[in-house]
C-alpha cells in the first residue's frame, strides 16, 4: 500500500513538473500546450487503432520496466536492459529461422526461453563481476549495451543478412514462431498478454513469497540482511539473471511479435525508457505497467501531434526527457526530503554522520 | 593569521556553556573548554560522550541549542566549515575529505585556488613552501590514490594549515595509523605545538594522550567531568573518568548453579577493518548460568571479538566451539543455527530499517515461515503481535522498524533473538542510547536468560553494567587478554589499570 500511495504522489508531481517545463517550448513551436497535451495524452486514447497502438508499443515498455523495477528493488543497478533486450532478441530471431513447420506450441515457449536464457546471459558477467569482485555493475551493464549492438550489427551485416537483398535485416522468422494476434485486425500480440503475466509474477514473487522477501530485504538493509544469515551475494546474482531474462523475453517479444525478423533498429531505447518506466513506477509493479501505459501513450501522441498541430514530433522526445529529468528531480528531492526529516544522530555520538557531512562538503 | 588577543592571556578558542540536544538525549550539557596557543589538549570521552558533537559545533557543522564560541577573545559565529576555517580553524577526520585521483597539489589547493586561472608551477612551489615550512613532508606531484593512509593524513593536515588555520582538530588520528605512522604523526604535532599552534587531539587512546598532550578533557553523558593538566593524573585515573564511578547500589542477583561449558573460544585472532591485527590469541570460555563480562576501552578488539562470535568475521586463526560445534568462520545462518543468539552493537546493523517489525522479528528464521513457495504472512504476523506483547514493544506489526525509537528497536532485536532461549548470546552495547526505563529492562532480560542456564558473552562501555551483570570479567587490550577478573572481587582502579595496559598488576 505504501508503495502504490508514494507512487501516485511522486507521478502526480512528475506529470505537473513536466507540463509547467515543456509549455513554453510548446508554445515556441507555436501551440497552445493545453491543446497539445491533450494531443499527446488524451487523443490517442480516444480512437480504437491509436488505443491499441498504445498498448502495443507499450509492450516492451512493460518488460524492460519490470526487469529494471525488479534489480532495483533488490539494489542492483542493473542499467543493461537494452544490450540484454537485444541479445534476447538475437536469440529469439535465431529460434524463429530454424523453426521450420514445427508445432506453434512448440516454437512460441522455445523463443520466449531462448530470449529469457540470452538475456540472462548477457547480464551474467556483470552480475558475477559485482558478487565477485564488488566492480560496480552501473558501468558494467551500461557498458555491455553497445557491445550488444555491435553483436546484432555483426550477425546483420555478416551470417544473417538477407540472403535476397542483401540488406542488414535477418530473413523472416517462421510462420509459427511469430506471436498470434489478440485482437483482429490490430498488431496488439500474444507480448502484451506476456507482460502483464510477468509484472502479475513479479509481483507475487517480490510481496508474497519467502525469496521475494529475501529479495527485498537485501534491497533495503543489504548489511541487517547479511547479520540475519540471507546470502546477499546469491541473492543479488538471482535477481540480476531473472531480471537480464525478462529484459531478454522483451527482445524476443519484438521480433515475435512486431518485425518478424531482426533488425539493427527493433529497440528505440526501450531498455533505456525501462529506468524511466520503473523510476516513473516507484519500483512497485502495479504502477510500473500504469508508468508504461503513459510513456506509450505519449509516443504514439506525440506521432499524431505533429500530424494535427504542426509541431514537430520529437516535443514527444523532449517531453518524454523532461519526465525522466522531472522524474530524476523529483525522486532525488522526496529521498533528500525524506533524509533531513530523520533525527541527524541516533546516539549522542555521530561519528558517521560527521564523515558523511565532511566528505559531502569538502569534496 | 594575526592574533589580537594576547596569546598568554587569551586562548585562541574558547567554547563557552556549550549545549545541544537530540531527541531526548543532551549530547552536550554546558561545555566548557579553552584552547592555547602552543598546546595540544586531548579530549577524551567513551563512543556517545559527545566528544563528536561538541567538535562538529567547533567546526561549524552542527549549531549549538546554547552556548557561544569566542576566538581570541571576541564572540564569533562559526555557522559552516567555512565560517571555521575563516576563524583559523581546521579538522582532519578519520575518513579524509581528499579527491582520491587528483595530486597532492590539487587537493591542497582546492577550493583556495585563488582566481579563475590555475597556474600549475605556481600553485606547486605555493605546495612546496608549505610543506617545507611546517615540516610536513609530501611529494606534490602524487596521486593521491598512490599514497598510504599515513601519507594521505599528511595531506589533509597540511591542506588544513594551508589554509591559516591556528587551532588544528584530529579526530582519533592514530586509528588508520601503524606505529611508525603514528611515531611520524607525532613529530610533526611537536612541531606545530612549538610554532604555537593550538592542537584538539580526540582519542580512546589512553598511553598516546599521556604521552601526547599538555592538557586533558574528560566528557561522560555530554558533560566534562574534568579538564587538567596531563601531568597531574595518570592513564588509570583517565579511564576511571570516562567510565565514570558507580551511580547507584547495584540490583542483588539470584546465585545460579553454573553448568558446564557451552561456549569455548581458544587461541583467536582475527584482523580490524583495515586488515590490521586486532585480536591475537584470545581465550575464554563460558559457563552455562554465566556471564561473562569484556570491558576495555573501545577500540581495543571489542567489536572484532563480537563480529567473530557473530559469524560477521572470519577469524584468522582459533577456534569457537559452541553447545559443540566448531563456528569458527562459519556463517550467520550456520552460527544462529548452532544456537548462538547475537545482539550486535550497532542495531541498525541487524535491523532493516525500511522493513516492518513483523518482518524484521522472522528475519533470521525464513525458512519457517514459507507455506512451500508462499510466504505465510498469517504466521509472520502472529509471531509479530506475541513477540510485540511479550516483550511489551511499543510498536504495530506493520510499523516500519526506522520509525520506532531506539528502547523499542532494541526490544525488537531482543524479542528477535531471546524467544529462540539460544544456549549462548553474544551481546554488544546492549543499552547504548537507551533511556533508564528500556536500560533497565534490557538488563533483567539478560539476567532472566543467565537464570534460564544461557551462556552469555557481554560486552560494554559501561563499567557499571558489566560490574551489575557479569559474574567474571576479562579485560581487552590492545586485542589481547589483559586480565582475568571475579566480577564480585572487582576493584575499579585495578580495572582501570588493566584497561590502560598494565597487564597482570600486582
Amino acid at each position: 500500500m505504501e508503495h502504490w500511495r508514494r507512487g501516485a504522489t511522486t507521478a502526480g508531481l512528475i506529470v505537473l513538473g513536466t507540463f509547467v517545463i515543456t509549455a513554453p517550448f510548446i508554445m515556441l513551436a507555436g501551440a497552445n500546450p493545453f491543446a497539445a497535451y491533450v494531443e499527446f495524452l488524451i487523443s490517442p486514447l480516444t480512437s480504437r487503432f491509436s488505443a491499441q497502438e498504445v498498448l502495443v508499443s507499450s509492450i516492451p515498455l512493460i518488460l524492460t520496466g519490470v526487469s529494471v523495477a525488479l534489480a532495483f528493488r533488490a539494489g542492483y543497478w542493473n542499467i543493461g536492459a537494452e544490450g540484454q533486450l537485444l541479445m534476447g532478441a538475437v536469440a529469439g530471431a535465431a529460434v524463429g529461422m530454424l523453426a521450420g513447420n514445427q508445432s506453434r506450441f512448440l516454437v512460441l515457449p522455445a523463443v520466449v526461453l531462448a530470449g529469457a536464457a540470452a538475456g540472462a546471459l548477457w547480464a551474467l558477467v556483470p552480475a558475477l563481476l559485482r558478487v565477485r569482485l564488488g566492480i560496480d555493475e552501473v558501468v558494467t551493464t551500461l557498458l555491455l549495451n553497445p557491445v550488444a549492438l555491435l553483436v546484432v550489427m555483426a550477425l546483420l551485416n555478416g551470417p544473417w543478412a538477407d540472403p535476397e537483398t542483401g540488406f542488414p535485416e535477418s530473413e523472416r522468422i517462421a510462420e509459427s514462431a511469430q506471436f498470434p494476434i489478440l485482437i483482429p485486425r490490430s498488431r496488439l500480440h500474444l507480448g502484451f498478454l506476456i507482460g502483464l503475466a510477468i509484472a502479475a509474477l513479479v509481483w507475487f514473487v517480490l510481496s508474497r513469497t519467502v525469496a521475494g522477501l529475501r529479495v527485498r530485504a537485501v534491497g533495503s538493509g543489504p548489511n541487517a540482511a547479511r547479520f540475519a544469515g540471507i546470502s546477499v551475494g546469491r541473492t543479488l546474482l538471482t535477481v540480476a539473471l531473472t531480471s537480464g531474462a525478462i529484459a531478454g523475453i522483451a527482445g524476443a517479444s519484438e521480433v515475435s511479435g512486431i518485425q518478424y525478423r531482426l533488425t539493427s533498429g527493433l529497440s528505440a531505447g526501450f531498455g533505456y525508457t525501462g529506468i524511466v518506466v520503473a523510476t516513473l513506477g516507484a519500483l512497485a509493479m502495479p504502477t510500473v505497467v500504469l508508468a508504461a501505459l503513459l510513456l506509450a501513450d505519449l509516443n504514439v501522441g506525440a506521432g499524431s501531434a505533429g500530424r494535427v498541430l504542426g509541431v514537430p514530433s520529437q516535443l514527444g522526445d523532449v517531453i518524454e526527457a523532461t519526465v525522466l529529468l522531472v522524474t530524476v528531480g523529483v525522486l532525488a528531492y522526496r529521498r533528500y526530503h525524506h533524509k533531513v526529516r530523520e533525527p541527524v544522530v541516533d546516539d549522542a555520538s555521530g561519528e558517521g554522520a560527521l564523515a558523511e557531512v565532511v566528505e559531502v562538503d569538502t569534496s | 593569521m594575526t592574533a589580537t588577543g594576547d596569546s598568554l592571556t587569551t586562548p585562541v578558542v574558547e567554547l563557552r556553556s556549550i549545549s545541544k540536544r537530540f531527541g531526548d538525549v543532551l549530547a552536550n550539557d554546558g561545555v566548557n573548554l579553552s584552547l592555547w596557543g602552543g598546546e595540544v589538549h586531548g579530549v577524551l570521552g567513551e563512543n556517545g560522550a559527545g566528544k563528536t558533537t561538541l567538535m562538529r559545533i567547533l567546526y561549524g557543522l552542527s549549531a549549538p541549542d546554547e552556548g557561544e564560541i569566542h576566538v581570541d577573545g571576541a564572540p564569533a559565529n562559526i555557522a559552516s566549515p567555512k565560517g571555521a576555517i575563516d576563524a583559523g580553524i581546521g579538522m582532519v577526520t578519520q575518513h579524509f575529505a581528499l579527491v582520491k585521483p587528483m595530486t597532492v597539489t590539487e587537493n591542497i589547493i582546492l577550493g583556495r585556488t585563488g582566481g579563475r586561472i590555475l597556474d600549475p608551477a605556481r600553485a606547486k612551489s605555493l605546495v612546496e613552501n608549505a610543506s617545507e615550512r611546517f615540516g610536513i613532508d609530501v611529494d606534490p606531484d602524487r596521486r593521491l590514490v598512490d599514497l598510504s593512509v599515513g601519507e594521505q593524513q599528511r595531506v589533509e593536515i597540511l591542506k588544513a594549515l594551508y589554509r591559516d588555520c591556528r587551532v588544528l582538530i584530529l579526530d582519533e588520528p592514530t586509528a588508520v595509523l601503524t606505529p611508525q605512522e603514528i611515531r611520524t604523526l607525532f613529530a610533526t604535532l611537536d612541531k606545530l605545538r612549538a610554532s604555537g599552534m593550538a592542537i584538539v587531539f580526540i582519542s580512546h587512546k589512553l598511553p598516546e594522550v599521556m604521552e601526547l598532550t599538555d592538557r586533558v578533557t574528560v566528557l561522560r553523558h555530554g558533560k566534562v567531568v574534568h579538564t587538567t593538566e596531563t601531568d597531574e593524573v595518570d592513564a588509570a585515573g583517565l579511564a576511571s573518568w570516562m567510565v565514570g564511578r558507580p551511580a547507584e547500589a547495584l540490583q542483588p542477583r539470584l546465585g545460579v548453579e553454573s553448568g558446564e561449558k557451552v561456549l569455548e573460544v581458544s587461541d583467536l585472532s582475527a584482523n580490524g577493518r583495515l586488515g590490521l591485527p586486532a585480536l591475537s590469541g584470545v581465550d575464554f570460555d563460558v559457563a552455562s548460568g554465566e556471564i561473562l563480562g569484556v570491558a576495555g576501552v573501545s577500540g581495543n578488539g571489542q567489536t572484532e571479538l563480537a563480529e567473530v562470535l557473530s559469524g560477521m568475521r572470519k577469524p584468522t586463526a582459533g577456534s569457537i566451539m559452541a553447545n559443540g560445534a566448531e563456528i569458527a568462520g562459519r556463517n550467520p545462518n550456520q552460527v544462529v543455527a548452532a544456537g548462538v543468539g547475537r545482539i550486535p552493537e550497532d542495531r541498525h546493523e541487524a535491523l532493516v530499517g525500511d522493513m516492518s517489525v513483523a518482518n524484521n522479528l522472522m528475519l533470521e528464521h525464513l525458512e519457517e515461515v514459507g507455506k512451500g513457495f508462499v510466504l505465510d504472512r498469517d504466521r509472520i504476523r502472529a509471531n509479530a503481535l506475541d513477540l510485540i506483547d511479550r516483550f511489551s514493544i511499543k510498536a504495530g506489526p506493520d510499523d516500519l522498524v526506522k520509525t520506532l525509537s531506539g528502547g523499542n528497536i532494541q526490544k525488537v532485536l531482543l524479542a528477535r533473538v531471546l524467544v529462540r532461549e539460544p544456549r549462548v548470546i553474544v551481546v554488544s552495547q546492549p543499552t547504548r542510547g537507551l533511556d533508564i526505563g528500556a536500560t533497565a529492562y534490557v538488563r533483567s532480560e539478560l539476567l532472566a536468560m543467565r537464570q534460564k542456564g544461557a551462556a552469555i558473552v557481554l560486552m560494554s562501555e559501561d563499567l557499571d553494567e558489566l560490574l551489575q551483570l557479569s559474574d567474571r570479567l576479562i579485560v581487552l587490550y590492545d586485542g589481547r587478554i589483559a586480565g582475568r577478573v571475579n566480577a564480585p572481587e572487582a576493584d575499579r582502579d585495578q580495572l582501570g589499570l588493566l584497561m590502560a595496559g598494565h597487564t597482570e598488576v600486582a
